[in-house]
């Protein structure tokens, strides 16, 4: 059994989504403009989130839509198994809006690259901003994110679990030592 | 999960969960296919061969569309054009091409088994695109994926293939699967045009058009190959449509909605009347659409498998 730490509890989950949702209007100067896509599928339900606090706090609805990177993984040709491919559910044009990413992980910026080539055969957006909520280092692309929920230096083998109360039963994020399954 | 062979050969044999997968993975596909942009990097560097030793427009057209929409290089060799009209055996073909570094063959021809042959002597994944009289294997998979969007599911729904059995392809890639997946499906035509043990397949046979149809959800109509006339296996295509042509007056008798499929191209007021083919319950175009979709979701299944 790996050692297991606990990074955000479920308190601490629910004010990083709120102060991400308020550094996002700031940034943007309020919501109009905005678009939001997570990446499924943890980034998709943090999206979610992120919309609904946005949403309450501009009293507008946010546009919302799920972007699924499979097909524009670099990695596809290495994998044991083959990823099982979602669908990308983005019902709104985001030409000319202001997309703000959503992952819940920020590694080696892989992924990242993977959703900035997606969203970019999609159409085209005014700007891409990346929100993340949690940076742990390891970046093996010149990639930075723009709002951060938690930077927490790991290891390149710890493994940073973010798990959310719709698929996990909590809202938590845990940091395993090597060896640990996710 | 990924599928358990590596190459699609015949719907025949092909475990239930191979056939959800591609038909799973092609909804995805279909998302793609409506973007302004329709094109992802998934197969970027991989070499694709289209071997069409048949003439073929639309099988064609879907699977080079498909291929390049996934990114991958394309070639695209057809029977006028290759040295197989010099006279080379499949064998040196394939050796030939094999050696140019490809990854993919796509296989369209005349004699039933060629895919087969093909994939035991070439390492590239191999797909079939119809083999004589053999199989279709990505016909029946977008005709299950077109049923299964109107339908919601293809378990419970009976379907029954009309028109010539004997010489089809497609029927036997659509028996063998829509079985797989719990459907139930019967066969209509004249007696000349039925291959003999076609019961053997678990299927229902039927002389008649009207006794069958006010009991299956939908129609799968094959082309009349027009040189069968001549080879007498019916008195003329007047008579044909007379018997077995799916006509509205047909369909209106039986009071309620019957789908329609047909693989293409239509001879039109043959084995289906022109209302019909341009009817509300016409699904061929919805086929030819999806085609591209399944088509790609067998490349990427194949493609990016280990």
């Amino acid at each position: 059994m790996p050692a297991k730490q606990t990074l955000i509890d479920a308190k601490g989950f629910a004010r990083t989504v709120t102060r991400l949702a308020h550094e996002i209007i700031e940034r943007n100067k309020g919501a109009e403009t905005l678009g939001i896509v997570g990446i499924r599928t943890r980034g998709d339900l943090l999206a979610r989130r992120i919309a609904h606090k946005i949403s309450l706090m501009e009293n507008l609805s946010v546009p919302i839509g799920s972007l699924d990177i499979t097909l524009y993984r670099d990695d596809l040709r290495g994998k044991l198994n083959q990823p099982q491919l979602k669908t990308t559910d983005i019902l709104y044009d985001i030409h000319d809006r202001n997309i703000i990413l959503v992952d819940d992980v920020l590694f080696t910026g892989r992924t990242v690259r993977s959703a900035l080539n997606a969203l970019m055969d999609i159409g085209r957006p005014a700007s891409i901003q990346l929100a993340v909520f949690v940076d742990r280092g390891h970046r093996q692309l010149p990639i930075k994110a723009d709002f951060i929920g938690k930077n927490i230096p790991t290891s390149f083998t710890q493994q940073v679990q973010v798990m959310m109360s719709e698929i996990d039963g909590e809202d938590a994020v845990y940091l395993l030592d090597e060896g640990g399954n996710s | 999960m990924a599928l358990h062979n590596r190459h699609l050969l015949g719907l025949q044999g092909m475990p239930k969960e191979d056939i959800q997968l591609i038909l799973d993975t092609a909804v995805s596909f279909k998302e793609i296919i409506n973007r302004p942009i329709k094109k992802v990097p998934t197969l970027q560097g991989k070499t694709i061969v289209n071997l069409f030793f048949e003439s073929s427009t639309r099988t064609r057209t879907s699977f080079e569309l498909a291929e390049r929409r996934l990114s991958a290089d394309v070639v695209t060799f057809t029977a006028a054009t290759s040295s197989v009209s010099k006279g080379e055996t499949l064998k040196d073909t394939a050796r030939n091409i094999e050696a140019m570094k490809i990854d993919m063959v796509v296989i369209r021809h005349n004699a039933g088994g060629s895919a087969h042959f093909l994939s035991r002597i070439i390492g590239a994944n191999v797909i079939n695109a119809g083999d004589g009289q053999h199989e279709h294997p990505t016909q029946g998979l977008l005709d299950m994926y077109t049923l299964r969007e109107k339908f919601g599911t293809l378990e419970g729904l009976h379907v029954c293939i009309v028109g010539d059995i004997l010489h089809s392809r497609v029927a036997r890639s659509n028996i063998y699967g829509l079985q797989t997946m719990g459907a139930k499906v019967s066969v209509c035509g004249p007696a000349t045009l039925m291959p003999r043990g076609i019961e053997k397949l678990g299927v229902d046979v039927y002389f008649h058009l009207d006794d069958v149809l006010p009991k299956v959800d939908a129609l799968n109509v094959l082309r009349i190959q027009l040189e069968r006339e001549a080879g007498g296996y019916f008195p003329s295509l007047r008579e044909f449509h007379r018997y077995f042509g799916v006509t509205k007056e047909r369909l209106d008798k039986v009071g309620k909605p019957i789908a329609i499929l047909h693989p293409g191209p239509i001879n039109r007021d043959v084995e289906l009347s022109a209302d019909v083919a341009d009817g509300p319950h016409s699904l061929i175009l919805q086929q030819v659409e999806n085609g591209v979709a399944v088509r790609m979701a067998v490349l990427y299944l194949l493609g990016t498998q280990n």
